[in-house]
């Protein structure tokens, strides 16, 4: 199924003259540099979801505020759409350009402006990278909480365009519970102040509204991030299981015992071989499951936390158990799981990496239907899993080479989707929806609620110029598409002529 | 493991709900009324009232799961009681200011207890909730899971809003275990090395969960593993607090709150914020909170010059006393502007508790 834009389903987009829409921004803009060759274009044809490219009609890399307010205005009054990208790391499709649009760049705003230690803020650019934040601060004892894997190379406005996760989240929340205040512009070019350095702000909460909205709604310009002291330590347990169900009932045990932990990462037989091929992290490559259990905080409780869940692994039915002995064997098991991707890269020509949300309970029934849909379509998965707040990971291992696999893999990705909605979860839990995951919305949400979305877009940006077709699928698309959302038995969309 | 028996004064009154609001219109706005705890906060709505108190009950609570879905009009003591008996709690510890005191309300308001600034608000446990639109058709926004981010979101958007943007049926929430340890302590000083000694600890991994100063005493509670909690009790010292200080002063029933019939401002600042310099208020008569983050302050100040003086340090002020012309603090000019488009697109009638959170809509 192709997932690039679509005007008969998303809606026609106005075309203009490459060449005019240059003359017109750098008139406005004349020391904005602006790419429109195709040579200088193609580095930016698409983001993490690389199966899909586009050339974007012209590429924007502001330095300065005045000129992404220049540019704003000139695209708004010359109808052509914009779509903001931060590093391109996005795995969902969300800064996937459009050819008759201008792909505007963050990445120069990459300077970290302010770090107050005794505040616990961090005042930073947008394109600054996500663990270039915890590395300044990190003289004052302080870090950013929120860790996606691609924290090396991630910038903190796609964290916040995609309201990004990581593996601590269960602890220490998202994007959203992590960012005190934004600096936005609108596309009318206005300058906005979203949240503040004080823990409340009066009025609605624009600035939940802001997480995760994918560039649709205003260009993120600043971003002042809570910081948190370090914990005093971190240790890491490895449990092995000769079964996945145990591994998935164990997950719930350490939580029934009132252990929060810092992380709690669960990966398959499969997920486990891989990253031990590639890492080495000392990973038994012969258990179904393994569980890593990270337990951080004040030194005295964490001690008492490690001998409550060995406790609680053992009764679980785990056939070993390994304390990291040091921070060197710690951060090897942690390798093995946050090269988890790449790892599987290795063992395929291409993988299709989901990101769908469950009720942990539901676990062994999703893996057991993951398994079946794995077997019908042909290809083999690999499940690596934020065990502890539901959110999985399944890699799919395809061969974009052979004829037809691709789609293949699409499909079968979709089906363990709509596979995550009907045992009650999410298309997705940190990844976003971008365009990847536009038709699965349609299996998460009725009719009325996309159009309340719609209404959202429309307070923000009547006309859709600001990333069009990303995030919220129109009602036609929905009605094209085969997974609608029935709600209580109606059909949906009547109102739509059927193709 | 959810248990109907367990949850017997569940009610839905949904249909009764979706009809008063389908009967609305902008010339018959409605008022929506939980409990009635809080209608003091906030400017008063003319309308006609739509009670969400029959519409009740937890729906699913899975302890393991960390996840509770409850109707609106379920009690809010209810609600912790039935998460207190799987030893589980309501993290952001919500005032509830009388025990008629609803979840929708709690949710509405968005207001919450002392632990906020190191658990987190009331929006930050939002994991998802039901809302009647403005046609009286109920909508799912956010999910029942721990993670979810699938379109806009739309259910932290309502918290906070007052039911302004549509009508609150039911929530999802995150819930955290109880901690195993608790101490509360009461350190004598002055609010100048209260503040200081708060920034030093702030910067420190201390198991703190809340932190107040009053009257020339810091008082602190801290929560955690018995390890932790016990020697970070001997470290920073002071004398044994009854634990009763805390649920006074979320509830705001400390003898401050009512030694004068002067009006009763909250201000909200930023973390590390020195000293408020008031015209004609002596800093010592202040309330802080949420380690400074929240200050209370009970005395005839004039709105426009309290205001002026907070905002430059960066926060705002909200009047808890009723009758003040505008008890939140003006937004500014574009800040304003798509506020309005948002109630617009979202309340296109103007039927939802009109005028609630600002005069102008």
């Amino acid at each position: 199924m192709n997932i690039l834009y679509d005007e008969r389903l998303d809606g026609a987009l106005p075309r203009r003259d490459r060449q005019e829409v240059l003359a017109e921004l750098s008139r406005v803009a004349p020391d904005l540099t602006l790419l429109h060759r195709e040579e200088d274009l193609r580095p930016f044809e698409c983001d993490g979801l690389s199966a899909y490219r586009v050339l974007p009609m012209l590429v924007a890399l502001p330095e300065r505020l005045d000129q992404v307010e220049a540019l704003l205005k000139q695209c708004r009054a010359l109808g052509v759409p914009v779509v903001t990208r931060g590093a391109g790391t996005g795995l969902s499709g969300g800064a996937l350009p459009l050819e008759q649009g201008v792909l505007l760049v963050m990445s120069r705003f990459n300077r970290i402006l302010d770090i107050d230690a005794d505040a616990r803020v961090a005042r930073v650019q947008p394109g600054v990278r996500n663990l270039a934040i915890s590395e300044a601060a990190s003289p004052f004892g302080l870090y950013y909480a929120p860790d996606p894997s691609s924290q090396i190379a991630c910038s903190i406005g796609g964290n916040v365009a995609e309201n990004a996760g990581g593996v601590h989240c269960l602890k220490y929340g998202l994007t959203v519970h992590n960012v005190l205040k934004l600096e936005v512009m609108t596309i009318e070019g206005e300058r906005m102040t979203i949240g503040s350095e004080a823990l409340d702000s009066p009025g609605f909460d624009l600035l939940a509204l802001m997480m995760g909205s994918e560039g649709m709604l205003g260009v993120v310009t600043e971003i002042t991030v809570k910081l948190l002291p370090k914990p005093e330590t971190a240790k890491v347990l490895m449990a092995s299981f000769d079964d996945v169900e145990k591994a998935g009932a164990a997950v719930g045990d350490i939580i029934a015992a009132g252990i929060i932990p810092g992380g709690l990462e669960m990966m398959d037989n499969l997920a486990i071989r891989a990253a031990e091929d590639f890492i080495r992290a000392g990973y038994p490559v012969d258990a179904e499951a393994i569980l890593l259990c990270e337990l951080d905080g004040v030194e005295a409780d964490v001690d008492d936390d490690i001998e409550t869940v060995r406790g609680v692994l053992a009764k679980a039915g785990a056939s070993d158990v390994q304390l990291a002995r040091d921070e060197t064997e710690r951060a090897k098991f942690w390798a093995g799981r946050k090269n988890a991707f790449p790892a599987v890269g290795r063992m395929s020509p291409d993988y299709y990496c989901m990101d769908g949300t469950i009720p942990r309970r539901e676990l062994p029934r999703v893996l057991m239907g993951i398994s079946d849909l794995s077997q019908q379509y042909g290809l083999k998965v690999a499940n690596v899993f934020h065990a502890g707040d539901g959110n999985m990971h399944p890699l799919i291992l395809f061969d974009a080479n052979r004829e037809g696999e691709l789609a293949t893999a699409e499909a079968l990705g979709g089906k363990i989707l709509e596979l995550c909605v009907e045992a009650g979860g999410s298309i997705t839990g940190e990844h976003g929806v971008g365009r990847e995951k536009i038709n699965q919305m349609c299996a998460q949400f009725d009719s009325l609620e996309i159009s309340t979305f719609h209404a959202v877009k429309a307070a923000f940006d009547p006309d859709g110029l600001l990333n069009p077709g990303k995030n919220i699928p129109t009602l036609a698309r929905c009605a094209e598409f085969g997974a609608m959302h029935v709600h209580n038995n109606e059909l949906p969309h009547p109102e739509l002529p059927r193709f | 493991m959810s248990n109907n028996d367990v949850f017997c004064s569940a009610a839905d009154s949904l249909p009764a709900l979706s009809e008063a609001v389908a009967a609305a219109s902008s010339a018959h706005p409605i008022r929506i009324e939980g409990g009635g705890t809080k209608s003091f906060y906030g400017r008063p709505v003319e309308g006609t009232p739509v009670s969400t108190r029959e519409h009740r009950g937890i729906t699913s609570y899975d302890p393991v799961e960390l996840i509770v879905s409850v109707r609106a009009g379920t009690p809010i003591a209810e609600l912790e009681d039935a998460l207190a008996d799987q030893g589980q709690m309501l993290p952001f510890e919500p005032p509830h200011f009388g025990s008629n005191a609803t979840v929708g309300g709690t949710i509405a308001t968005g207001l919450s207890g002392p632990r906020r600034p190191w658990a987190g608000s009331v929006r930050d446990f939002v994991l998802g909730l039901r809302v009647l639109d403005h046609q009286g058709r109920e909508q799912r926004f956010g999910g029942e899971v721990m993670k979810n981010v699938a379109g806009y979101d739309l259910s932290r958007l309502m918290v906070g809003a007052q039911g302004t943007l549509g009508l609150i049926t039911e929530v999802t929430l995150k819930v955290l275990p109880k901690a195993t340890a608790s101490a509360s302590l009461r350190l004598e000083m002055s609010q100048q090395d209260a503040l200081q000694r708060l920034a030093e600890w702030g910067r420190k991994p201390l198991p703190l969960s809340a932190a107040a100063w009053h009257a020339g005493a810091l008082h602190v509670r801290l929560e955690g593993g018995e390890s932790s909690v016990k020697a970070t009790a001997s470290m920073i010292g002071g004398d044994t607090l009854e634990p009763g200080f805390w649920s006074e002063l979320k509830e705001l029933s400390l003898p401050f709150f009512a030694a004068s019939d002067a009006p009763l401002w909250r201000i909200s600042l930023p973390t590390n914020s020195a000293m408020l310099k008031l015209d004609g208020v002596a800093p010592d008569t202040l309330l802080l909170d949420w380690g400074g983050n929240q200050r209370w302050l009970k005395g005839a100040v004039d709105a426009h010059e309290l205001r002026a003086v907070v905002q430059r340090a960066g926060g705002h002020a909200s009047c808890f006393t009723p009758g003040a012309a505008e008890p939140f603090t003006p937004l500014s000019p574009v800040v304003a502007k798509y506020h309005e488009q948002v109630k617009r697109q979202l309340d296109p009638d103007a039927i939802f508790n009109p005028r609630r959170l600002y005069p102008d809509w």
